[in-house]
């Protein structure tokens, strides 16, 4: 199909539809079926990801809380806990077994299903085409067919719960030969082949998807809408999915040569190894360190991946909100891009420690501190943005600045670890833990959660309530610098990360007091998360609804669709764009839409 | 009982926080939302600055608190590690600067520059010069950074001094191998299918005159004060690691690809002993590579001695190759020295053959 016929075919039921007014429903003749399970509506295929998102964060988040359980009260026994797990809490307290599939399922589960496929998966699909100015995705079949291998993903990833075995426990990053060798880990078995098939699954639809992405946004902008037009978020979905179609990739084909490892007797990765109670394996002249070089090209712009999301949110609603234009717009998309290339030359900063070459090491060194440039540009740019800006704070907003702290704090610890001679001592431990969950993890999930927020009355056309979602707000923030900042003294003293007990250990045991500590404020953010959860379905039904197409007085092209906008988004034409995204307080006025010409006397910045 | 009262005690939290907000929400419709709003960004506002305030106190009585639970202030116990330290403080002064100043910025414009019905905004969408600083200063300072960083780099991951002695690390699930070369200074060579958990837990090749004089330990490594060590590191199943925060080292131990890593122990266990006032003090080794689900508790010792204690330990050791043989020993030689001749030595020429 070409753009032309997607770009006319639903134009044409637009007109159609201003013709007879809005009887959206009897003209389409859409069904349940059609509208919410197999629905080609790029907003509905965003509503879809962040639902399944929400089900898997739950998840995540609850699987963090049962490990925490274990590091905070090693001596506690919780007879609730074997009625749930069953043979995985015998006598109420966590397995070892238990805790290391907890640990892996976690680190799969919050970085590909939670922060790749429900952040960029809702945003990508939610404000592509609202924010170009289309009516759809370049292919609203392909993106359909995204959502749903997806969701076969997470069918398999769930069943790997509940085989024999149990689902595989080596660690997110998979590094054979544990992750190859059944006999070196029982999670390895059954459980290992159900996650590689999850996996594979869900890199078929992260394809499906940034390739739709990346067309949308090169060939479907409205009249005008030139690429330097483009609001912050949409060149950070771009970069996004350029990263994602360039990397899962060498993923898949780092997945392929393991499966042959572990079904077919292939020794890509596996060389003199010996097992207890097993012997010598036939495998020779294989190297486990070529995983880790596949697995991390991947691994590390999967960072960005998910980070430039949350960026290119941040940047949009702090300027909305600060009523003042992003500063150094053409500097932030900039080292968008640098970032985007520097997130492919850096992977082998994951493995200072793996014997690698020291003088390749060097080279990586320099490529990974050099990221810290382009990130410090953005912090210092969104910093001047709230300069003399006239802030509301907005639940949205306050996310956003909660990203830009968490960002600063979490980015700067990159320093530490980017330095080979630094990593050599704080490889592994709870350093690195507190490093990536504050840069990656929760600063990201702010972003996400900005998102959400700002954009709940455009999904929803109702708005959340505020009350709960300050609350929310300032439980997560404290919350989460309280779990992972006192993480930094664990890691300075070189405790190493998943350990299912400390106790016998006379170098870490004098962190039993903190542990319980930070288990204990951990399960009071997850309660919060559910204040967040429940305000959310609560306000899909029931919230108050909105009444004005802009309510954030805000420039972009998506608060020029109705306030509950249909399949093809505008009645009528798609509105031309005649300037950038961010004329806010030029001139005095408070904002000017990107559909507003430019007029004669407007003063040039 | 507990359980069923807390699930009980939080619903009703939830239900309280939940009345209260959908209360707010029809106060604000009556007051007027503009109103409302315009409150709340008051409070908001306020509660950003609060939140620097109780944060940057908060860092620092978490420093307070945890500081000393931490090795910076015993030092490294290797004279390499020293280097770490230094460019550890260098980095944290750094990034400690950077994180104070911008997160006191972000907070401080946030309640500065919150909703005021007289403010006019600052048209301010770009600055060469602003943006050229804040591009050029951490480039700069970044530099320093790699530059010092990347020295100690190529130190520690260079050649070790000429007197240094050598020790290998095996490691298993879920514990450690340590294979000294024995009077003749040199290892003898290993294949992996030799391996057998009773007599030969490393596949050393008899055939290989060097093997007969290692030793091999398990639990305890020894070494030396103020004498470099240059440790071989490698795998028998799945990739371990050698961590060792006391002496600030660190390397993965992989199946197939040995490594290396070299320090020099400063201090002897009974001295650190004494410094950290710890009766129980230990160097320990910690796997810290994901190995499986006994990964927690693969534990290893490092003993430092000074010279003297260390002869006398290494003289009273046997070479492995008497527990493969016992009849070689020449302890047992005299009472049983017809079965000595008898026993053929078992070769393993195919295994040489493949080397």
């Amino acid at each position: 199909m070409s753009n032309e016929a997607v770009l006319h075919a639903p134009a044409e039921a637009g007109l159609h539809h201003e013709a007879h007014g809005d009887h959206h429903h009897e003209h389409h003749h859409e069904t349940f079926i059609s509208k919410y399970v197999f629905s080609m509506d790029h907003k509905m295929i965003a509503k879809q990801f962040l639902i399944t998102g929400m089900v898997w964060a739950v998840l995540g988040g609850l699987m963090s809380v049962l490990f925490r359980l274990q590091l905070g009260y090693p001596e506690a026994s919780f007879p609730w806990l074997e009625d749930i797990l069953g043979k995985w809490a015998e006598g109420g307290k966590i397995t070892p077994d238990a805790y290391y599939a907890l640990v892996t399922t976690h680190g799969t589960v919050l970085v590909f299903f939670v922060l790749t496929a429900g952040l960029s998966g809702t945003f990508a699909n939610f404000l592509i085409p609202l924010q170009i100015g289309a009516r759809d995705m370049a292919s609203p079949f392909m993106n359909m067919l995204s959502y749903w291998f997806f969701f076969a993903a997470s069918i398999v990833m769930l069943s790997s719960m509940f085989v024999e075995f149990g689902p595989f426990s080596g660690g997110w990053t998979a590094y054979p030969p544990l992750s190859a060798l059944a006999s070196a880990s029982p999670g390895s078995g059954t459980g290992m082949d159900l996650w590689l098939i999850a996996m594979a699954l869900f890199v078929v639809s992260s394809l499906l998807g940034g390739l739709n992405y990346i067309a949308t946004i090169l060939n479907m902008r409205t009249k005008g809408m030139s690429m330097t037009r483009l609001p912050l978020t949409i060149w950070a979905l771009f970069f996004t999915a350029v990263l994602g179609v360039l990397s899962f990739p060498v993923l898949f084909s780092g997945f392929i040569l393991l499966i042959f490892d572990r079904n077919f007797g292939t020794s890509f990765y596996l060389s003199d190894i010996f097992i207890n109670g097993v012997g010598a394996l036939p495998n020779e002249g294989g190297s486990a360190i070529l995983y880790q070089h596949l697995f991390w090209f991947l691994g590390h712009p999967e960072v960005y991946i998910i980070l430039l999301p949350a960026m290119g949110m941040a940047s949009e609603i702090l300027s909305v909100n600060s009523r003042k234009p992003i500063f150094g717009y053409m500097a932030m998309v900039g080292s968008l891009f640098a970032i985007a290339i520097l997130a492919f030359l850096v992977w082998a900063h994951h493995m200072f420690v793996t014997g690698l070459n020291p003088f390749l090491g060097s080279v990586f060194v320099l490529l990974t501190l050099l990221i810290a440039v382009p990130s410090a540009i953005k912090v210092f740019n969104w910093l001047t943005t709230l300069w003399r800006g006239n802030i509301r704070f907005t639940p949205g907003m306050m996310f956003s600045i909660g990203f830009v702290s968490l960002f600063i704090s979490g980015g700067l610890t990159g320093i530490w670890l980017g330095n080979s001679a630094l990593d050599i001592h704080l490889h592994d431990t709870y350093f690195v833990i507190a490093h990536f969950h504050i840069v990656m993890g929760v600063a990201s999930m702010f972003g996400m959660f900005a998102g959400i927020y700002h954009w709940f009355p455009k999904m929803y056309g109702r708005y959340m309530n505020n009350t709960l979602s300050y609350l929310h707000f300032w439980i997560t923030l404290a919350g989460a610098y309280m779990i992972f900042w006192p993480m930094h003294y664990q890691g300075l003293a070189g405790m190493p990360r998943r350990y299912y007990d400390y106790s016998v250990w006379e170098s870490f045991k004098q962190f039993a007091e903190l542990n319980r500590f930070i288990s204990t404020v951990a399960m009071i953010v997850f309660a919060a998360q559910l204040l967040f959860l429940f305000n959310f379905f609560y306000s899909v039904f029931k919230g108050r609804k909105v009444t004005t197409q802009n309510p954030y007085g805000s420039n972009t092209l998506e608060w020029t669709t109705p306030v509950n906008p249909g399949h093809g988004n505008w009645v009528g034409e798609i509105p031309e764009v005649h300037r950038w995204a961010y004329d806010y307080g030029k001139d005095g006025k408070e904002f000017i839409s990107q559909t507003t010409p430019v007029g004669a006397d407007e003063s040039s910045h | 009982m507990t359980a069923l009262l807390i699930t009980a005690v939080s619903l009703l939290i939830f239900v309280v926080i939940f009345q209260i907000s959908k209360a707010s929400e029809y106060v604000a419709i009556l007051k007027g939302e503009e109103h409302s709003r315009k409150q709340n960004n008051k409070i908001n506002g306020f509660l950003m600055v609060v939140f620097l305030v109780l944060g940057l106190v908060g860092v620092w009585y978490c420093n307070e608190v945890l500081y000393d639970k931490t090795l910076l202030p015993q030092g490294s116990a290797s004279v390499e590690g020293e280097r770490v330290d230094s460019m550890l403080w260098l980095t944290l002064a750094v990034t400690g600067f950077v994180f104070i100043g911008t997160q006191i910025v972000l907070f401080w414009f946030a309640y500065k520059y919150q909703e005021n019905e007289n403010r006019k905004v600052y048209f301010f969408a770009h600055s060469n010069k602003l943006e050229a600083i804040w591009t050029v200063i951490p480039a700069i300072v970044l530099t320093v950074l790699v530059v010092i960083g990347l020295r100690n780099w190529f130190l520690f991951t260079g050649e070790p001094p000429k007197e240094a002695m050598v020790v290998e690390v095996t490691g298993k699930q879920f514990g450690w191998i340590y294979r000294y070369p024995g009077k003749d200074g040199a290892f003898g060579k290993k294949y992996y299918k030799n391996i057998d958990n009773a007599t030969n837990s490393l596949g050393l090749i008899w055939d290989d005159q060097l093997a007969h004089d290692d030793l091999v330990m398990e639990q305890t490594m020894y070494l030396v004060k103020g004498r470099p060590v240059k440790l071989i590191i490698g795998s028998r199943d799945v990739i371990h690691d050698v961590g060792l925060s006391h002496f600030r080292m660190k390397m993965d131990a992989v199946p197939g690809i040995p490594t290396t890593m070299w320090f020099t122990p400063k201090y002897t266990t009974k001295e650190m002993k004494e410094k950290t006032g710890n009766p129980d003090f230990q160097f320990e080794i910690s796997c810290d590579q994901m190995c499986g689900n006994s990964h927690y508790s693969m534990k290893g010792v490092i003993e430092v001695l000074e010279q003297a204690e260390y002869d006398a330990k290494m003289a009273s050791q046997s070479p492995y190759y008497y527990t493969a043989f016992p009849d070689k020993d020449p302890a047992n030689a005299k009472t049983d020295s017809v079965k000595l001749v008898a026993k053929p030595v078992e070769p393993a020429s195919k295994v040489t053959a493949k080397l």
